[in-house]
């Protein structure tokens, strides 16, 4: 072999070089993009996790709350619950809901923009009704990234109750039904849903997140009505009683 | 280039391999910091929130 074909096999043309350079440069684009996704999907969930716990606690520190009889008989009924008024921008209540699991504690916020949704979690659609008026109190959360506090939106079944703790007390929602609306469907917002102009006779829950899970191209619509409340110093419903102690002392 | 990189640091092997680990975290922190939370609004995964007609 001579010596320049040694140095045409060892020292790459200008062209191989170009060309190795651009492969490498499409590599990288590959491992970033698939550190996006994991960042996305997964590290997201971790930060917002730890923020929502933060205002959670927070947010109940300012709060009192009774013991509770922690009985399971038959709650007594203290008549029509009471609005909370919900200041702009505030975080005004914690939600609890033993369906998408026994420690599940997540804070409600003012507001749908994506600075609620992705650090607070659940948002309160400012254009709809408070916790405890006639017609309909609506809420947002993700379903998949940023704590996915609306993951198992999907799981609810007959008799599932969802609890809300606000300043003034807890209120006892009942899942209703669910639905799957296209992103444009706002009338499921209505004081009664689908029902533009007409005057509500309940306090309902609407709780609204993106689907199929990973896309969104439609949203899939919970709704629940208000089955009871109970004042602050009467103590949370027996169901949650544990939760909201452990969630009080942290 | 990274071939490039790696000969264009100075010092001996174990620690041109350090200095490359370390640049590479920082590239993976500042895509986490920074790239990613922009990138993210055009994500195909976090809209929820539904179209709101005038009510």
């Amino acid at each position: 072999m001579t010596r320049s074909a040694v140095r045409a096999r060892t020292r790459p043309t200008v062209g191989q070089r170009l060309l190795g350079g651009f492969g490498e440069i499409l590599i990288t684009l590959g491992i970033i993009l698939l550190l996006f996704v994991g960042w996305e999907l997964w590290w997201t969930n971790i930060d917002a996790d730890r923020a929502q716990t933060q205002v959670t606690s927070e947010f109940v520190q300012g709060l009192q709350v009774g013991p509770g009889d922690g009985s399971s008989a038959p709650e007594k009924d203290f008549g029509p619950a009471p609005i909370t008024a919900i200041p702009d921008g505030e975080t005004f209540g914690v939600f609890y809901i033993p369906r998408f699991g026994s420690n599940f504690a997540h804070p409600v916020t003012n507001g749908v923009g994506m600075d609620v949704l992705n650090n607070v979690g659940i948002g309160h659609y400012p254009e709809t009704q408070e916790p405890g008026e006639l017609g309909n109190f609506a809420v947002a959360a993700h379903r998949q990234t940023h704590g996915q506090v609306f993951w198992n939106i999907d799981k609810f079944q007959a008799g599932d109750k969802i609890y809300l703790q606000t300043r003034k007390g807890f209120y006892t929602y009942e899942w209703r039904d669910t639905e799957i609306v296209h992103p444009s469907q706002g009338e499921v917002l209505l004081p009664v849903p689908h029902e533009p102009g007409a005057k509500p006779t309940t306090s309902m829950l609407t709780m609204t997140s993106c689907h199929p899970p990973f896309t969104t191209r439609m949203r899939i619509i919970a709704y629940a009505e208000l089955e009871s409340w109970r004042p602050a110093d009467a103590g949370p419903p027996a169901e949650i009683a544990d939760l909201v102690k452990k969630t009080m002392e942290k | 280039m990274y071939a490039w990189i790696f000969r264009t640091l100075p010092g001996p092997l174990w620690f041109r391999i350090i200095v490359a680990l370390a640049l590479v975290a920082g590239v993976v922190l500042l895509l986490m910091n920074y790239v990613f939370p922009w990138l993210s609004q055009y994500s195909p995964w976090t809209e929820s929130t539904i179209g709101l007609m005038l009510l």
